[in-house]
């Protein structure tokens, strides 16, 4: 088919083709992704060869100064005295090894079993107090293995490069090329390596406080840490897949099926409600942005003021509030009672489905303000002679809006689209503050009617110490949004090239 | 030609209708917006005791004694120096990080430049929260929990991942300016400071606004680290606590509004200050993404 009969197709015609076209192009697009694995494991294969070829590069060309830096890291670089780095090389070594033996290995031993020995609580007559023999803590035992496994892909790393580093010394020499000195080499962090200068705290930053927490909780989801297993009193162990088995359905026990039904509800519920919440927020903050920034309207920035101060607000301040006012004994319900607009106090937080939809209008008036200040900005890019041309034309307002201006800011914003159904389905604030996840249900495990995964994951970790469960739970919502992310990223072609946009 | 008057004379009407429309929904949306702002204000100068569940707005009594309440019967000046110290200090820090961070993947080329982008992209798909746990039981080594500190730490701690809007402001500065003054001697960090920094003025005020007001809102984390410790709540915990259950709330709900305007009022004005800087930041970040 070519352009000419796509275009004769009316509006549904266009829409099933491209629905039909998308379902066509599935199993292509499928072969072609597992076609793509082989090569992508061949790259990576090779990478991780290369790494082995060039030790083995070091050890056939290196003289003895070289060898003996496998051994004893920066010994070539000492020997022809770039005394900075060579001895940097050594102290890490030297620093490493300890660590190891007075501290590392210990814990690395344990990691099997997650300890043996449980507490065991002795009255000393003489102290006068509890005294413990020595213990296991699963808990220190895993943060402390993976710590150590971290600290030693660190150190593989390190000496991967110090080897490198002695070679390339080496064959600098047998050019007569001058090598770098002291000075040299700290110049090169202001210049040539100053990425590394940079970016040295905040990966620190990043590794301890994000990536080792994440790997921590993703081996949490394989264990039955929970309330009947909470160090330093009890143990805890590996237990395999269980806690997934569990949430998806499969265990048998009533608790395992009530755990998989709130987990079916709660997800759904996630997704009703992220999409709810960009959508109308994105619409509706457009909507009122044109609404300003039309021709004629006048003090346009008193009414975008209006509407900044309810961002400038801290969120927590106006949700508290919120939650007070709609309360069933509310201010809300005593006036519009009192008013003779009702006869019956409107449950707004404590029904289940109205409350859900209290959410999400509560959300609104958070949200728009927001998309109204991002609209705004883009709204004036678009060239008045587009709109212009369209009047000319005999085009109406909603027409221009559905043809231009929609058009338009889709293809602009979808970036902050994505990031924002992403903040959704993690939205915290809103729902905990304002609801706190209620009404609670009585089919539903530790969970309310309005929770999303993220409050429940609050709630199983902070008040009811489910720590296998809550991992497991976290897993599935980084997959969902993961999922999620992709799909829409790729869609947006003005991610996919960076510099373009320069 | 009569005929050509009287369409441009209705044009002209309906043109009118429509402005006179568009005025009365933007009133109606400033009385939906301001409204319940108006409220807290009222109620917090509600002289009389009678907790939330009353069926009148305007007070019988107007008094200050919520205020005084609040400044001499609870912990609120505590809560508010906190917070205040943990603002500041998660503003300086990671002001400082985004920037850097923000200066070597805009800037910089190395090997790891592109996987460090995708990597951080991930970890943000990570549910926050996940990792509390694990990161809760790191400061409980270090002895950090229930401490200002082990709050602004892991407030700061991932700040890098941060960086986007950021980066996307020194993407647009031109990259000739970088060269003219690398053939002039300068050395990357120099072009950093010396030249990049004041032309990022606006992009650093952005950073500075949304750090220092991250901690004023922030429930999850700060509630996890200081659970059990009351002195040290941030203002957020602790308004919470004063709502927790009904009967508090009922003693308390006043002095919670009073409380909600003292803290909204300084960052309110702060925020319509530097109101420009903001809308700047917002629309480039999202429309680069």
């Amino acid at each position: 088919m070519d352009d000419l009969e796509y275009l004769k197709k009316s509006p549904w015609g266009r829409f099933w083709f491209k629905f039909a076209a998308f379902f066509k192009s599935l199993p292509g697009k499928l072969k072609a992704f597992f076609k793509a694995i082989p090569k992508q494991l061949k790259k990576l294969w090779l990478a991780f060869a290369g790494i082995f070829i060039n030790i083995g590069r070091a050890a056939k060309y290196g003289d003895w100064k070289t060898r003996m830096s496998f051994g004893v890291m920066g010994f070539g670089l000492i020997a022809r005295k770039q005394f900075l780095r060579g001895v940097i090389y050594l102290l890490f070594e030297l620093l490493f090894i300890l660590y190891m033996v007075f501290f590392g290995w210990k814990y690395l031993a344990k990691m099997g079993s997650l300890g043996e020995i449980a507490r065991v609580e002795e009255w000393d007559d003489a102290l006068g107090a509890f005294t413990y023999k020595f213990y296991d803590n699963s808990l220190l035992i895993l943060l402390y293995s993976l710590l150590t496994i971290f600290i030693m892909v660190a150190f593989l790393y390190v000496w991967y490069q110090n080897v490198q580093g002695n070679l390339l010394s080496q064959q600098l020499v047998e050019v007569h090329r001058k090598l770098a000195t002291a000075k040299d080499d700290l110049h090169s962090y202001a210049n040539e390596n100053y990425h590394k200068s940079l970016l040295a705290i905040p990966m620190f930053g990043l590794v301890v406080f994000t990536i080792l927490p994440i790997f921590f909780m993703v081996f949490i989801a394989f264990t039955n840490y929970d309330k009947a297993h909470m160090p330093p009193n009890e143990l805890f162990a590996w237990s395999g897949v269980d806690n997934f088995v569990t949430l998806l359905g499969g265990g048998v026990s009533a608790n395992s099926k009530v755990f998989a039904y709130t987990f079916r509800e709660v997800l759904l519920w996630t997704i009703v409600w992220a999409f709810f919440a960009t959508f109308t927020n994105y619409v509706l903050g457009m909507v009122v942005a044109i609404l300003i920034n039309k021709k004629g309207v006048k003090f346009k920035k008193l009414w975008r003021t209006i509407l900044v101060i309810t961002i400038a607000v801290p969120q927590f301040v106006s949700l508290m509030f919120m939650s007070q006012l709609l309360a069933d004994q509310g201010l809300v319900n005593n006036l519009m009672l009192k008013w003779g607009w009702i006869n019956k106090a409107i449950p707004f937080l404590t029904d289940g489905t109205v409350a859900k939809i209290t959410v999400i209008i509560v959300n609104m008036w958070v949200g728009i303000p927001y998309s109204m200040l991002i609209c705004t900005g883009i709204l004036m890019n678009i060239p008045a002679d587009l709109y212009e041309s369209a009047r000319m034309d005999g085009v109406g307002p909603v027409r221009a809006y559905l043809k231009i201006t929609l058009p338009y800011m889709l293809h602009v914003t979808t970036p902050y689209l994505i990031t924002q159904f992403i903040g959704n389905l993690n939205n915290f604030n809103v729902i905990f503050l304002l609801t706190g996840g209620n009404p609670s249900s009585l089919d539903m495990q530790y969970a309310g009617k309005t929770d999303l995964l993220i409050t429940w994951l609050y709630k199983l970790t902070v008040s009811e110490s489910q720590y296998g469960i809550a991992s497991v739970i976290g897993i599935f919502t980084f997959v969902i949004v993961a999922v999620l992310s992709l799909i829409l990223y790729n869609r947006s072609k003005s991610v996919q090239n960076e510099e373009e946009f320069m | 030609m009569i005929e050509v008057k009287k369409k441009y004379r209705s044009k002209k009407a309906a043109e009118r209708i429509s402005l006179v429309v568009i005025y009365a929904i933007l009133i109606a949306i400033s009385v939906v917006w301001l409204i319940p702002f108006f409220m807290l204000i009222v109620l917090s100068f509600r002289g009389e005791q009678v907790g939330m569940s009353s069926d009148y707005l305007l007070p019988k009594q107007w008094s200050f004694n919520n205020y005084i309440k609040l400044f001499t019967q609870t912990k609120f000046l505590r809560w508010y120096a906190n917070t205040m110290i943990v603002s500041v200090a998660v503003t300086i820090v990671q002001t400082i990080i985004v920037l850097m961070t923000s200066y070597a993947l805009s800037r910089l080329r190395f090997k790891m430049r592109k996987p460090l982008m995708n990597i951080m992209l991930i970890l943000g798909m990570f549910p926050g929260f996940l990792s509390m746990t694990a990161v809760y039981f790191v400061l409980k080594e270090i002895n950090l929990t229930q401490n200002l500190l082990g709050l602004i730490l892991v407030f700061t701690a991932s700040s890098a991942m941060q960086y986007y809007i950021c980066k996307g402001f020194f993407d647009t500065i031109p990259k000739s300016l970088d060269e003219a003054a690398r053939i002039d001697g300068a050395n990357r960090h120099q072009i950093f400071v010396k030249i990049i920094l004041p032309l990022a003025k606006p992009i650093i005020i952005y950073t500075i606004l949304t750090a220092f007001i991250a901690p004023w809102g922030e429930f999850m984390f700060s509630s996890f680290i200081m659970l059990g410790d009351p002195d040290k709540f941030t203002v957020a915990v602790g308004m919470k606590s004063w709502l927790d259950n009904s009967t508090l709330a009922s003693e308390y709900f006043t002095v919670f509004c009073a409380a909600a305007v003292v803290v909204s009022i300084p960052i309110t004005a702060l925020f319509i200050w530097l109101q420009k800087y903001y809308v700047e930041g917002v629309t480039g970040g999202s429309v680069k993404g």
